[in-house]
């Protein structure tokens, strides 16, 4: 089995000089491909911090962190920028462009890739949303949509390009119970089928069995308590 | 080149998706670069009538070769120079003839309103047309009476029933210089920014309106050459045998150094350039105001986009784009009005005002560059998009 992330010895602070804090303390993590693993922990214990420089969001600052084959310690802005691009990121908030139709925020996923064609854009873009039960709304601004809906449309947004990781951060928090479990179910089908790692930050305590791992974070430090559920 | 054909094709056109999907903001956008356009157009308008209306004398003369005084400014501000040297000028082989004009302005009282007001009079022997406006030459005979007059029909100034009256034959009295003036024909020049009406008259009539003014100093010296003979050269020929007091410029020439009084002696030229540059800053303001906002509102979904990994040229693309559709679609109406406008201006102040080809291709350019100028201020806020902030 591959490993899809190492994280080795990750420190991280924000601030400078006598306002420097420190957030995260020498975490250590691996990741297998195809494996989904989700993050629980206290608010304010570092989760965000330490998803953001996985995802290349931020740069890290010591210890090595190998995502996808690529050490992100150390890379130029630029690098981060395109190594993102083998990323999908689901976020709390859909952050869909308002002007853009459904269709048109999903193929914005695609366009970054050069060597897909026009037509395949065209084609995967809605064969994504009829994956997730959007088929009918093609053409709806995300005004018009429900919260669950314009979540999943972010969903196929992130999952279009077929990334070989997830990255997503509560994104059933602005959701109610029934479409926060739709939204995680369809997270996982798409997920396994396209076999992608996913790496999940939530609070809720429901959709934890989607989950094939859970680690803990308390104060900056993953807690030794992460057992693997398949294992059980 | 294909390649990147094929990849405009891809491309998402978020710019034009971006502002379309704001109607209201767009609207504003778009009027307020066609407002600033218009701007630009009346003041450039103003700026080449000016250079236009205050050559059309100039160009009108029957010379090839000019001759002037050295301390001449323009054609209001002449001085003299001695006679003498019109007759010294024929002493060159290809000058075939040498004939004075006298220019002066005259305070006359309107025929129509009986209220003062100041002409210029052109005065030149009738016997040598002195212009080349054939409705002149055909009317000539007329000015051999004394104390008659031709009359400007492109005059500013409340004269109507003056033209209607001269249109249909009746000579018009008028007085000046405490004598009777008889108006007995039309022609067309055009009122300028220097002389709102141009009179015709001969030498003779000019005299007896001027007495102070010595028939022996004249205005302008008006020599035709023989035919085939290359103006630049006799005007060389002309400078050496001549003396240092008399200014020797061919008909080119002449109307560029009537044009370059305007352009930079006097302030018209400066104002109207400032009143173009007010109009091209307004127009940054506006555009720079539209394209802020617009990035502020998609702030959040910039950096989703940085996020997913797209690089900042994309976004600096994206507000480029958008300034690049609003200079284009704003520039449609900018040029349309001033169309109307120009009519409305050409009829109210009788100056030549009308869009030129080079104008509209000059205002689009400001306009392009206005925005791309507003454009690239605004693209600053997107430094301030940081996907790290969007978990
Ligand atoms: N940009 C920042 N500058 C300074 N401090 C920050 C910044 N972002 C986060 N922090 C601090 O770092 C710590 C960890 O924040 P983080 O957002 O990673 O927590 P979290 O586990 O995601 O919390 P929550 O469950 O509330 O989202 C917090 O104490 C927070 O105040
Ligand atoms: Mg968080």
């Amino acid at each position: 089995m591959t490993v899809a992330i190492t994280v080795q010895n990750l420190n991280h602070y924000f601030g400078q000089g006598q306002l420097q804090k420190q957030v995260l303390f020498d975490i250590n993590l691996e990741i297998n491909s195809g494996e989904i693993v989700i993050m629980t922990g206290p608010s304010g214990s570092g989760k965000t911090t330490l998803l953001t420089l996985v995802g290349g969001l931020r740069s890290a600052q010591s210890g090595s962190l190998n995502v996808l084959g690529q050490e992100l310690a150390g890379a130029t802005a630029k690098q981060l920028t395109e190594a993102r691009r083998h990323h999908g990121y689901i976020f709390q908030a859909h952050n869909l462009h308002s002007s853009l139709t459904a269709i048109q925020n999903v193929k914005m996923g695609l366009e970054l890739h050069p060597a897909v064609s026009l037509t395949e854009i065209q084609t995967r873009a809605t064969d994504m949303l009829e994956q997730v039960g959007l088929g009918d709304h093609l053409h709806d601004y995300p005004d018009d949509l429900s919260g669950g809906q314009k979540q999943r449309v972010a969903i196929a947004r992130a999952l279009v390009s077929h990334p070989q990781l997830v990255l997503a951060d509560e994104p059933t928090a602005a959701l109610d119970s029934k479409s926060g479990r739709d939204v995680v179910t369809l997270m996982q089908t798409l997920a396994k089928e396209q076999g992608c790692t996913i790496l999940l930050v939530t609070h809720d305590n429901r959709i934890l069995d989607v989950a094939d791992r859970i680690v803990n974070m308390e104060d900056g430090r993953l807690t030794k308590t992460a057992l693997a559920l398949t294992e059980i | 080149m294909i390649k990147f054909i094929q990849q405009l094709q891809r491309r998402t056109p978020l710019g034009w998706l971006q502002l379309s999907h704001e109607r209201g903001r767009l609207v504003v956008a778009l009027a307020g670069i066609a407002f600033a356009d218009v701007l630009m157009f009346m003041q450039l308008g103003f700026q080449a009538s000016l250079y236009d209306s205050n050559t059309r004398v100039d160009r009108a003369m029957a010379a090839d070769i000019i001759l002037l005084s050295p301390k001449a400014l323009n054609l209001q501000n002449l001085s003299t120079f001695s006679r003498r040297r019109l007759l010294q000028a024929l002493d060159v082989p290809d000058v075939q003839a040498a004939n004075a004009l006298y220019i002066n302005s005259l305070t006359w009282r309107n025929p129509q309103t009986r209220l003062n007001a100041t002409v210029q009079v052109l005065g030149f022997d009738p016997d040598q047309p002195a212009f080349n406006l054939p409705q002149v030459n055909q009317q000539l005979d007329k000015l051999k009476l004394p104390d008659t007059v031709l009359f400007d029909r492109g005059a500013r100034g409340e004269y109507a029933s003056v033209i209607t009256q001269l249109d249909q034959n009746q000579p018009v009295t008028t007085e000046a210089e405490g004598r009777t003036l008889t108006l007995t024909g039309l022609f067309e020049l055009g009122a300028s920014f220097g002389a709102d009406a141009n009179l015709m008259t001969s030498d003779q009539t000019f005299q007896r309106l001027f007495p102070r003014r010595d028939a022996a100093s004249v205005s302008l010296g008006l020599l035709r050459l023989k035919p085939g003979a290359d103006p630049d050269q006799v005007a060389a020929a002309l400078k050496s045998h001549l003396p240092e007091d008399v200014l020797v410029l061919t008909a080119a020439e002449f109307v560029q150094f009537e044009e370059n009084y305007w352009k930079t002696a006097s302030p018209v030229g400066f104002v109207f350039g400032l009143g173009t540059a007010m109009a091209f800053v307004v127009g940054v303001v506006i555009v720079y105001q539209v394209l802020s906002t617009d990035v502020n509102a998609h702030l959040k979904e910039y950096a989703t986009f940085k996020a997913m990994g797209y690089h900042n040229g994309y976004l600096l693309s994206v507000v480029f784009e958008e300034a690049m559709i609003l200079a284009f679609v704003g520039f449609i109406p900018g040029a349309i009005l001033p169309l109307g406008l120009y009519a409305l201006a050409a009829k109210a102040t009788a100056l030549p005002i009308f869009m030129t080809v080079s104008r509209a291709l000059l205002v689009l350019t400001l306009t392009v560059v206005m925005c791309i100028l507003s454009g690239a201020i605004a693209t600053r806020k997107l430094q301030s998009a940081d996907p790290a902030d969007m978990f």
